[in-house]
This record gives structure tokens, sequence and C-alpha cells, in this order.
């Protein structure tokens, strides 16, 4: 079953066709990476997922859903979650706060219910507070609960934002380049928790540079280059694509 | 903020405090006519701590503050001082009055006249200022940085001009003879020296309110989201939250508070004039937060109280607007963060457990 199926979805920015009619599917349960070489169209193609720009033509669907043009707050609230490439914490709140305000679009709590501090509210506050060191604890990063994020080393802010997305509960999990600026321990620690967050039966999109990662944990690949799919398949038959190997792998 | 707060409710219980210690020392020290200022003060108060909740957490600069405090106050005072004592044999009068909508009062020459009840004047106030904030808020809001910036200005403009341009509402002039305010049976807000004790009561009573419910918003998951929209906005948005949305809500919120000041503090001084509109006032408010340090309401409200106060003892002298134009430029070119701010960081920092470093147990 497709979770996400993307149909020929295009952007033009200017004279720069940055994503030009790419279709492809997720499976439920599987991770898939996005591969490409830089200004292939990768971070462009998240930000038409998950509602921060419109395409200009296509369809997006999720979970039987059209969701292409919707604001980023209606298609997190179906389900479907992000990290940023450049790291995007609130950098003078706590690494807590942070976690928990990717509870925000699982809980309700109102302005007026927050001004009096109504019984409801607190008590989902706890909930709140529980659930979001419950995925620092995940991903090993409770220590650091305290602290304010942009006082955090960058592998901790990584870190960080990840729990900030699993605790929106996601059916869905985006993550835009997630291993850049890692070394190769904290890669490999990386691998290792998107494997655990697909066993949490939470389903992964990737994109990423780091081949070796993207090799280890994907389920699919597919190869975009100046905006066009290039290729689909598994991680082996990519590798052995000819087309895939000249514009992209044969450039390193 | 990390780490060591008192809870809301102790402050606010530090403050309750505080207000009575004061007065009890003017008291003491025969100056009980500084609590006239004082009073005045709580209300001019009430204003920035609007703003704070607008600037400080949800990171919106708005120099239109004076404006929605002045469309409170203007539609108090025009609504209390008109006088409908003509249409005394209407239907539409005698049900008005009847529902409790108009009192009549004694006139200066021994007649009656009959304006609108201040309940009234302070609800339709409240929501003709919330109601423009929204309208104006709506497309403003989108804007970010300096062209918010610029574009509140341009709204505290428009206000100040309407203002001074219509003589209903007494133009340069203002309006005087604005009648006190029945808060409670025999508590009337308004000028006298008899009232003047119960009056700062009433006042601060209302700041600590307000210092309440804000501070039990900025704890909780509304507060949460404002300071994710000014800490990194796509990703708030990424995680749900409805940025523009809530914006406005703030924007209006902020604006609401503005208003029932300027209700209140123009049912106590009797009158407003069109310098509470002016672009100057707003500044000002801008001023008492950025001193008072972005998200903290009880900075904004210390800096407040004391600027304010000295500036209503006449301490700045003609160059009030002046001083208070310094004070921005001074805050802004050395510390952005707000001056009230640093001891007390300094201080909790020392006093608040380190953060374990990963690998040092949980």
């Amino acid at each position: 079953m497709n979770l996400l199926e993307v149909i020929g979805i295009s952007k033009r920015f200017g004279g720069v066709q940055a994503v030009k009619d790419v279709s492809f599917r997720v499976r439920k349960g599987a991770v898939k990476a996005v591969i490409g070489p830089n200004g292939a169209g990768k971070t462009t193609l998240f930000d038409l997922l998950s509602g921060f720009r419109a395409p200009d033509e296509g369809t997006v669907r999720f979970q039987d859903r059209e969701i292409q043009g919707r604001p980023p707050h209606e298609v997190a609230a179906l389900g479907l979650s992000r990290t940023f490439q450049n790291l995007k914490l609130f950098g003078h709140m706590t690494a807590l706060e942070n976690v928990m305000v990717g509870r925000h679009v699982r809980s309700r709590a109102g302005m007026l219910a927050g001004m009096l501090s109504s019984p409801a509210a607190r008590r989902e506050e706890r909930e709140i507070e529980a659930r979001a060191r419950a995925e620092m604890a995940f991903l090993g990063v409770e220590a650091l609960a305290g602290a304010p994020a942009g006082s955090l080393a960058y592998g901790q802010q990584r870190a960080v934002e990840l729990a900030r997305a699993l605790c929106a509960e996601p059916t869905l999990l985006l993550l835009d380049e997630p291993a850049a600026g890692l070394n190769m321990r904290e890669t490999g620690a990386l691998a290792e928790q998107v494997l655990r967050i697909r066993d949490r039966g939470v389903t992964v999109l990737l994109v990423e540079h780091d081949m070796s990662l993207v090799m280890r944990i994907s389920d699919e690949v597919a190869v975009l280059c100046f905006g066009e799919k290039i290729a689909d398949a598994d991680p082996r038959s990519v590798q052995r694509n000819p087309e895939v190997v000249r514009v992209y792998l044969g450039e390193d | 903020m990390a780490g060591f707060r008192l809870p809301a409710p102790a402050r606010v219980a530090l403050l309750a405090v505080l207000v009575v210690a004061v007065q009890l020392a003017t008291q003491a020290s025969g100056k009980g006519f500084y609590l006239t200022q004082l009073t005045m003060t709580a209300y001019y108060a009430l204003a920035v701590l609007g703003l704070s909740l607008l600037m400080g957490y949800a990171g919106q600069i708005s120099l239109g503050q004076a404006g929605f405090f002045a469309i409170g106050g203007y539609t108090a005072a025009f609504l209390s001082t008109v006088d409908l004592s003509a249409g005394r044999g209407g239907a539409g009068v005698a049900l008005a009055t009847r529902l409790g909508l108009l009192l009549s009062r004694p006139d200066l020459y021994g007649g009656t006249t009959l304006g609108v009840n201040p309940w009234v004047g302070l609800v339709l106030g409240v929501a003709l200022a919330a109601g423009v904030a929204f309208a104006v808020g709506v497309p403003v809001l989108r804007l970010r940085g300096h062209y918010l910036a610029m574009a509140t200005l341009a709204f505290g403009t428009i206000v100040s001009a309407v203002v001074v341009g219509t003589q209903r509402l007494g133009a340069a002039d203002g309006i005087s003879g604005v009648p006190p305010f029945p808060f409670l049976p025999g508590l009337r807000i308004g000028g006298g020296g008899a009232d003047r004790v119960a009056n700062y009561y009433v006042a601060w009573g209302l700041v600590g309110l307000a210092m309440l419910l804000l501070g039990n918003l900025v704890g909780s998951r509304t507060g949460r989201a404002l300071r994710a929209i000014h800490g990194a906005e796509d990703a708030a948005r990424a995680m749900g939250v409805d940025a523009a949305r809530l914006k406005v809500r703030v924007f209006v919120l902020a604006a609401a508070m503005a208003a029932a000041a300027g209700v209140l503090l123009t049912h106590y001084v009797g009158g407003i004039g069109p310098s509470e509109s002016s672009v100057m006032k707003s500044v000002r408010y801008v001023a008492m937060v950025a001193v008072g340090g972005m998200g903290s309401l009880w900075g904004a409200l210390s800096a407040a109280a004391v600027l304010e106060f000295l500036s209503l003892r006449g301490v700045f002298g003609a160059h009030d607007d002046a001083v208070f134009g310094g004070i921005l430029l001074l805050v802004m070119l050395f510390s952005p963060d707000g001056i009230l701010k640093i001891p007390a960081r300094g201080l909790l920092e020392r006093l608040r457990p380190r953060p374990a470093r990963p690998g040092e147990g949980s």
C-alpha cells in the first residue's frame, strides 16, 4: 500500500525548472531515499510535499488525500512531519521545549484554556512533557532536556530536531539531509535510529547526500537530476544504473 | 527561559505584597497624592503588557499600540459624554435606559444628562479595537521586520490623524468631562481624593490579574507556539502551528488590552486628548518592552512601572518624548535583550543545576 503518491509534480522558479514532472511512491512502512547532485531539486521537492510551496502542476496524495497546496500546519496535522536541512531549532528555548512544540499538532489546549490554566490544559501539558521526554530518551538525548537548544553541539541539535519531529507521532517522516554535518560515528548512530523509527511503524522519506547511509538503510532509492527523476528502484539496481553512475556517482 | 522560575501565582502574590507596601509607604510619608500617578501607571502598564506578549514572545513589533489605546479611550469618552436626553421621549432611548445601557447623571447646571453606561463603552471600545486589530492584522502580520514596523506605524499615524481631525472627538482639545466608571457598587473608577486608595488597588488588581493570565499563557501550549514562531517560524509551521492565525490572535489580544486600559484611564482622569494616540506614545510602549527585555512580562511590567511613574511625575520635564526615544536607542545599541534581564539571568544561571552532558548518565 502506498502511503504517499506523487504524480507529475512540477515547480518552476522564474526561468529555472526546479522540479519537472516527477512521480514516485512511498510504500507504507518503507524507508525511501531521494538522492541527486546539488541543485537537483531535492529540497524543493520536500517543500512541495510538506506544504511550504505549492506545485505548479501535479498531485501529492498522502493517505488517499490530495495535499498539494495545503499550508504546512494542515499537512502536519494529517501526519506528515519533517526536519530541515539547515537545522531549524528554536534556539532560545530548551531542548525539551523544542521537542514539546513537536506535540503541538497532537494537542489542543487553546489560548483561553492556557490563560486560565484549566485542569484539562494542565493534564495535557503533563502528557506533552512526558511524551517529549520519551522521544528524547528514544534518541538518547534525554540528558539535554534543560539545555538551551542554541547551546547544543551540532549532532545533538540534529537529534533534538529529530525528536521534535517524532513527537508529532507522524505516519510519514521527511528527513532533509539528516546526515549533513555529522561525523562518521554520528552518521552510524543516525542510520540505526532511522531503522528503529521505521520499526515503530513510521514511514521515512529522506533526501540525502551520504551514499553509504542511503544504501544501508533505504528500501528504495529515487534519483533526481536537474529536476527530473532518472531512476527509482532498490538500492542495488540504482547503484548499477549506468545513467545514475554517469550523472551522480561518477562525479565523486 | 529555561530552568528555575517562580510559578505565576507566586509571582503575582509577590506583586500584591509590593503593591500594598507602596500604598502604605505613601500613606506613612504623607505622599498619598503619588497614588494618582501610580494608578495611571498601572493602566499604561496594561497596554505595555499586551505589547510585551506580541513583541517579546511572538516576535512581532507594533508601533501602533497607542492607536488601540486611543480607540478604547475615545470610544469611552465619546459615548459617556454624548447627551441623549433630547431623545428621552423615544422608544429606543426608553428601552436602552430600561436595559441599563444608558445612565443619567447630573450636569453642571443642575439638570441631568443622559449618557451611555460606561460598561457599554468598555465593551464597545474593546470590541472596536479588537475588530480593527483583526482587520489590520490579517494583511499586515504577513509582513516581517521593518515592513511590519512601518505598516503598524502607518496605522498609528492614521488613528492619530483621524482623532485630531474629527470635531466630534474634540479635535486638538480632546474630550473632557468624562464621568467616573461604575466599577462596583460604591466603587467608581474616577478622579477625586476620596476614591484614590480604592482606585489604586483596582488598577493594580487588574495588572495582577493580567500578569496571572498572561503568565499562565506564556507557559502554556500556546505560549510555546508563540516563542517557536519567534525562534523559527518555518519550523513552527512544520510542527503544526498555524502561525498566521496565532499572530493575528495575539495582535488582537494586545490591542484589546490597550483598549481596555485606554477606556479605564480615560474614566479615571476624566478625559482623553490626542497625545494618547500619538506615535510617540507607541514608541514609548515599545521602549518599555525593550528595557524590560524581550520575552519577559515581569521585565516589561517593571520597566513600565518605573519609567511611566517617573514620566507622570514630570521627572523628564519637557523632554519626555526625547527621553523615551533615547532610551529605546540606547537599549537597541547596547543591550537588545533588555537591561533588566541581564543581572537576573546571571543570577539564575548560578542557581540552576547545570545541564548534564551526554554520557554522564541521566
